[in-house]
């Protein structure tokens, strides 16, 4: 069955409206190597029994932390999540919701964003938080964009310290946009360069940008980096991209950030081979009529009982078109929702010895490899679940050894920036248990 | 519908009082009856220079949001602070207590390209129609 629903009249047509002969002419783009020549070659359709059969072989042979003793983290962690979350995420009533525009039949989407909302507000020791962005990468990038109208600057101060991916993604945001970003380097300890900072903070400057835990896994200084950028009236943008970290470090809203933002996809929401994941955004009510995103807030009905609207829609571009906060004009509502639901089930204790785990078990790995004759820990600052190890050779030679002892031994990270070379960085969760930690550190001892 | 005819007016409903080279900026009490209750209204830096036609703030009310254009170029010398606190007061006094900014007018000749009350009144009638 062909599904195609324009005729070649109608083709035609929409070709002629645009300026283009065919809509092949849309693709000329792509680089002629890079095009498909010919036809598909497509097998014959199969019987539904020998589909399925065909499916499930394929099925098996995906890989996953599952099939895997896995230790890799760089923004995406493994973690259990109870059953009980997609138990109730999958009910109905919340399955099909979307952005609750009509407040009188979305009472418990409502409801369910508010508490999120709150539940972000606390952890992240700030004002409020938004309903969700659409990634950690994407927040931090709205944050920079929100510094920028709050203080009417175009410098940015960015650490390198942050995940590479999110510096790119922020990048992206701002390509039509006058603006320069100052990359803050890191030093040998893995912290950002404070002195750099001191240097080139002024009044130009619209934000300064760190991540803690930071892309190799470090604890940043915050307190003394939001005190100076405060001096010269530079907002203060804290990220992470490990919410469990939330469970055992000091709130940023405490230690000087103007903005809170990073990814949210640790509490309870599954790898799922990249996504969707959550973009957590949170500042200060002072500032909120900058602030991207949707915002639900509590309110009272006309007979007194309490009730759930979206409100301050007006930065939204919904209402302002060109003129919004933010062209975002959804939220991550599902990730949003099984977030909510699994810190209820975790409860603030639950969070705490989580967290706790997390750590104990990231120290005991790294402890364990770094006795190996030949491996070094890279950065000597306190870090949470995943830290940096220098190997004796390229971990492009060692990884694939480990791969063949079905162990994901961590990421290479040679290429994210200079003085690199040979390194490691490797997470432990709660989903490594000591058997699995002390089975890495054994093969890795076979395999250099 | 209050036009007070010592005024000069916008096609954006704003009202102007000129006295001297300086202009008193607010919106019209057409305006705020459109908007129905003001709940937020955002104004520029003083100091700031700005151009004919250029948005100098945000007036949000409980049912919509519009930008307020600036009817003179000139330069900000002066923005009505209490409405930050108090955005009902635009509702209550649009004439009086709620004008937004005062400018230094640059360009003396755009005065005459403002409406005055006759006009503006004959401009609501055909908006209302």
């Amino acid at each position: 069955m062909r599904y195609l629903p324009h005729t070649a009249e109608e083709i035609q047509k929409m070709s002629e409206a645009i300026g283009v002969k065919s809509p092949e002419e849309l693709f000329h783009v792509i680089p002629d190597n890079l095009r498909f020549k010919g036809k598909l070659d497509l097998p014959l359709p199969l019987p539904e029994i020998d589909l399925i059969r065909h499916l499930k072989e394929l099925g098996r042979k995906n890989e996953t932390v599952d099939s895997l003793n896995s230790f890799l983290g760089g923004g995406a962690y493994h973690h259990y999540i109870p059953v009980a979350v997609s138990a109730i995420t999958s009910r109905g009533e919340f399955a099909t919701s979307y952005t609750p525009y009509q407040a009188e039949i979305s009472q418990g989407t409502l409801q369910a964003i508010f508490e999120f909302q709150t539940m972000i507000a606390s952890l992240t020791g700030m004002d409020l938080a938004n309903a969700g962005n659409y990634d950690g990468a994407s927040a931090l990038a709205e944050a920079v964009l929100m510094s920028m109208r709050l203080t009417k600057r175009k410098k940015i101060l960015i650490a390198d310290s942050i995940h590479p991916e999110y510096r790119q993604v922020i990048q992206t945001y701002l390509t039509n946009i006058p603006h320069e970003l100052i990359s803050i380097p890191w030093k040998e300890n893995g912290r950002v360069d404070f002195s750099f900072i001191q240097s080139r903070l002024s009044e130009e400057i619209a934000a300064v940008c760190v991540q803690s835990p930071n892309a190799f896994g470090v604890i940043e200084d915050i307190q003394p980096i939001s005190d100076l950028a405060r001096v010269s009236g530079a907002l203060m943008v804290a990220s992470f991209t490990e919410a469990i970290s939330l469970g055992m470090l000091r709130p940023f809203g405490e230690l000087g950030a103007d903005i809170v933002v990073g990814e949210g996809a640790s509490f309870g929401n599954f790898l799922n081979l990249g996504g969707p994941y959550l973009g957590i955004f949170a500042t200060k009510q002072e500032d909120v009529r900058q602030m991207p995103g949707r915002l639900v807030g509590e309110t009272v009905d006309i007979d007194g009982k309490r009730g759930y609207v979206l409100v301050l829609s007006t930065r939204e571009q919904h209402i302002r078109r060109e003129k919004a906060t933010s062209n975002i004009c959804t939220n991550q509502a599902l990730c949003a929702l099984a977030t909510t639901v699994y810190l209820s089930l975790l409860g603030p204790q639950g969070l705490k010895n989580l967290a706790q785990i997390n750590y104990t078990h990231a120290h005991y790995l790294r402890e364990g490899l770094s006795k190996i004759p030949g491996i070094h820990r890279k950065f000597s600052s306190p870090h949470f679940n995943e830290f940096v190890i220098e190997l004796p050779d390229s971990p492009t030679k060692i990884l694939p050894r480990l791969r063949q002892k079905k162990i994901l031994g961590g990421i290479n990270i040679e290429n994210w920036g200079k003085g690199l070379e040979r390194c490691l960085l490797v997470c432990a969760t709660e989903m490594n248990s000591k058997e699995h930690i002390e089975e890495y550190i054994q093969a890795m001892k076979e395999v250099l | 519908m209050n036009i007070p005819e010592d005024l000069k007016f916008t096609t954006e409903h704003e009202w102007i009082r000129i006295d001297g080279d300086i202009a008193t900026i607010g919106i019209t009490d057409y305006a705020q009856e459109q908007l129905g209750d003001i709940v937020f209204v955002e104004l520029p830096e003083e100091q700031e220079n700005v151009e004919k036609g250029d948005t100098f703030g945000v007036v949000e009310s409980t049912k919509s949001v519009s930008d307020l254009y600036v009817p003179l170029t000139g330069t900000v010398m002066e923005t009505n602070d209490p409405l930050l606190d108090s955005p009902e007061i635009i509702n209550e006094d649009p004439y009086g207590e709620g004008w937004m900014l005062r400018l230094k007018i640059k360009r003396p000749n755009e005065v005459k390209e403002l409406l005055d009350a006759k006009a503006y009144q004959k401009l609501i009638e055909e908006e209302a129609e």
